[in-house]
């Protein structure tokens, strides 16, 4: 389509074409996107190697004092001056080496068998007795061999730092330079090197808090760590895909695969019903509170805002007592005479629908909130022209402001459906996962997401290896859904406005 | 013509205004059954009417009075100190990690971002239990500290909408005071901050709200030891089967007095939420 072609469209095909032009755009992005993955990882490798190189060719050149450095760390800059630096050099040195040979090492050795000997009675080869044996603690040895692995990373991020350091003392000296002292270099970390200072202390405790358990738990996944391995008691060891296999092969009965099969398709029903049940009725009511002649609109919105004030929990947990069984709703349709439902102990369908319906009570007030201010934005004259041509207000909403609010809000969309695969809140205060009648699901129920089961297998049946699985597996569709979404929005910032 | 566009236009708003009357009273029917039921004299957990027969304010007083096996102040002072200590570190880092991110430029900036990013992408129950472990090996399990931990030391990660609002504060700012001989110290503490009011008073409410709200992770940490227990968790064990018969009037009221301050909190925090995401976004 020429660009007269396209300036001829009336508003509302216009609007037909650039949905439609998203679309068939989609591909290419996801493709340029995958791209941009491999950029990335490439780019992190080049950093790396150009982390280490000249570091050959700084030992080569330096004198003899760089050299040592190379054993010896801080020792270059300790006889050129820097007393202070040299002595932080060698105390991470010794604080290394004596972390390693006490602690680290025990644990690093057994790193590829996660532990041979088993905690129990055994036979004493010399004595013929039976004694109880200390043996290895899997999940320990993992645990601080992980933790042992991004430490000796760090520590060799310093150490290639220490030869820097060194070289660069030597030859500032060489060109006649002062190197700067340890108070100097100290200020320089309120000023040039500021950002050193501002995110150790938040890098540190995320690398501890959240990237180690992180790695440890990506590990989990590789091993057969479940209830039947359980330490102290049994070892576990690497088993490599057999998790994945487990999750994905096909087998009779209450299998994990089936469930796994189960629950993705309905954690994908429940995030599209959950995210456009509560975006289109969001946007309705939004309109209906915006429009020109009503009034009252900060009742109206207050109304609706008061459900996402009160913490979510507590209206969760209303709302489950509320619709038990012998709940409240079910206590007055019977005194008044009308049949009683089993919201969430019924058929798998009712509770299903319940908890979609719940859902939209939590949700809809989000979607007005968000959704206001850019309704308020949609050009009048689009209505104008519209209503001229004799379009009646419900073809206005599908030809005008709903693909209107998809283009601008896709971002938002794919964002609350990313959050809506990750509802644990929700259906666990709701079901608990809840109706369990169906014997071939393994240690789940009717409703249960692809979250709350991995949160079911880690919490009752112990299945520590597959959870992990599951977690990698739901974690790669969010985190691509969600890179795409970054892409597109920063990518459609240079784009020609919608109109 | 022009008489029945006013005859259907006013039919349409009185549509409007039913179906949002009607909506609104569904929607906020719980809440109000919530708060009167909470003052209920008569009846077990329900009554099959809607409004009580008798009011009192007993069910509060059980609340604070009778500690024996539910001890509800005991929570709630906990909860507030978590809150206060998390809140406290939770807003250190993130505003640190967003200056440095949006104002100071270094040759890793961008993987750090992206990393960043990643990282938030995982759901959080994966390392629930690797967290969990890591936290027995400090002997920190089932004490509070373990929870200000957990709820502030991946903080830093929530940088974007900060970084937003930073990016919005001009450049210029930055360069005069480096002529004027500030250093990016000085630039930090008294010209950043004291123009970011808005985004500090959202990132405080949001990390103090958060500890009020959550159950799961309290649920894993502190396991039987219901001393430490937080409000969230207290509650959902009142509403357990065994307990319910007894104690669902009490969680009726535990619930109203968690949901007043977190209310309040929540509608002041809409404010600020407008003024300062508004005003991260648009250049964002």
């Amino acid at each position: 389509m020429t660009f007269i072609e396209y300036k001829a469209l009336s508003p509302a095909q216009k609007a037909q074409y650039k949905i439609k032009e998203f679309f068939s755009q989609l591909p290419s992005k996801l493709g340029s996107f995958f791209g941009a993955i491999g950029k990335f990882f490439k780019n992190l490798v080049l950093g790396i190697v150009a982390g280490f190189k000249g570091f050959g060719s700084r030992f080569a050149s330096g004198d003899m004092a760089t050299k040592l450095s190379y054993i010896v760390m801080g020792f270059g800059n300790f006889t050129r001056g820097q007393v202070g630096k040299g002595l932080a050099f060698l105390a991470a040195e010794i604080l290394y080496i004596i972390y390693m040979v006490n602690f680290g090492l025990v644990y690093l050795s057994k790193f590829n068998t996660l532990g041979t000997l088993e905690t129990g009675q055994q036979e004493d080869p010399v004595t013929g007795r039976i004694v109880n044996v200390q043996g290895d603690n899997s999940m320990l040895i993992l645990l601080y061999g992980t933790m042992s692995i991004l430490i000796t990373f760090l520590f060799i991020g310093i150490y290639v730092a220490n030869t820097k350091s060194a070289y660069s003392a030597e030859q500032s000296l060489k060109a006649g330079k002062k190197n700067p002292t340890l108070k100097e270099e100290l200020k320089d970390f309120l000023d040039g090197k500021y950002h050193v200072t501002m995110l150790s202390v938040p890098v540190v405790l995320i690398s501890v808090f959240t990237v180690l358990p992180l790695a440890f738990m990506i590990l989990i996944a590789f091993t057969n760590y479940d209830a039947n391995h359980t330490p102290p008691g049994k070892l576990f060891t690497w088993v490599g895909l057999d998790t994945f296999r487990d999750v994905f092969e096909a087998s009779e009965g209450a299998s994990k695969s089936y469930t796994f099969v189960q629950l993705t398709k309905w954690t994908i029903v429940w995030a599209i019903f959950a995210t456009f049940s509560n975006y289109i009725v969001g946007i309705i009511l939004a309109l209906m509170i915006n429009k020109k002649s009503i009034k009252f609109k900060t009742l109206w919105r207050t109304l609706f805002v008061l459900t996402i004030a009160v913490p979510q929990f507590v209206s969760l947990l209303l709302m489950n007592q509320m619709l038990q069984d012998d709940g409240v709703v079910n206590l007055i349709l019977s005194y008044m005479h009308l049949p009683t439902v089993s919201f969430f102990n019924g058929t798998a369908l009712t509770a299903r629908i319940t908890v979609i319906v719940i859902n939209m009570w939590v949700g809809v007030p989000y979607t007005i909130l968000q959704t206001s201010g850019i309704l308020m934005n949609i050009p009048e004259d689009l209505y104008e022209s519209a209503r001229i041509d004799g379009a009646t207000p419900v073809v206005q909403f599908f030809q005008i402001t709903l693909p209107y609010m998809l283009f601008v809000t896709t971002p938002y969309l794919i964002q609350t459906f990313v959050g809506n695969i990750n509802n644990f809140s929700v259906i666990y205060l709701l079901t608990s996962g809840g109706p369990s009648k169906n014997p071939n699901l393994y240690q789940a129920g009717e409703t249960d997401l692809l979250v709350t089961w991995l949160f079911k297998l880690t919490m009752s049946s112990n299945d520590y290896n597959t959870a992990a699985a599951v977690g990698i597996l739901v974690f790669i569709v969010c985190a691509t859904l969600s890179l795409i979404t970054f892409n597109m929005s920063k990518s459609s910032r240079n784009e020609e406005e919608f109109s | 013509m022009i008489k029945s566009y006013k005859l259907s236009r006013m039919i349409s708003d009185i549509v409007i205004y039913v179906i949002l009357a009607i909506l609104g009273i569904i929607w906020v029917s719980p809440l109000i059954w919530l708060v009167l039921h909470s003052f209920r004299a008569e009846g077990g957990i329900t009554v099959p009417y809607i409004f009580p027969k008798q009011y009192t304010l007993e069910n509060y007083k059980k609340l604070f009075t009778d500690t024996s096996v539910f001890d509800y102040p005991r929570w709630f002072l906990n909860t507030f100190v978590v809150a206060v200590f998390s809140c406290i570190i939770s807003t250190l880092t993130v505003m640190m990690v967003s200056y440095a991110f949006s104002r100071l430029r270094f040759k890793s900036r961008k993987t750090f971002i992206n990393i960043g990013m990643v990282l938030g992408m995982f759901p959080g129950f994966m390392t629930m239990i690797a967290l969990y472990y890591l936290l027995k090996a400090m002997n920190l399990t089932q004490t509070l500290p373990a929870l200000v931990i957990c709820y502030s030391a991946g903080a830093g990660l929530n940088f974007a909408i900060s970084k937003g609002f930073f990016d919005t504060i001009p450049r210029a700012l930055d360069e005069a005071a480096t002529i004027d001989g500030a250093t990016r110290n000085q630039i930090f503490w008294k010209i950043i901050l004291p123009m970011s009011k808005p985004i500090i008073v959202y990132t405080i409410l949001t990390s103090f709200v958060a500890p009020w709200c959550d159950f799961i992770l309290v649920k894993i940490i502190m396991g039987d030891n219901r001393d430490n227990y937080t409000v969230a968790l207290g509650l959902q064990r009142m509403t357990d089967r065994e307990y319910k018969q007894g104690y669902f009037k009490q969680f009726l009221a535990g619930s109203v007095i968690v949901a007043i301050p977190i209310t309040i909190l929540f509608l002041k925090m809409q404010n600020y939420y407008v003024e300062g995401v508004t005003a991260g976004g648009v250049k964002g």
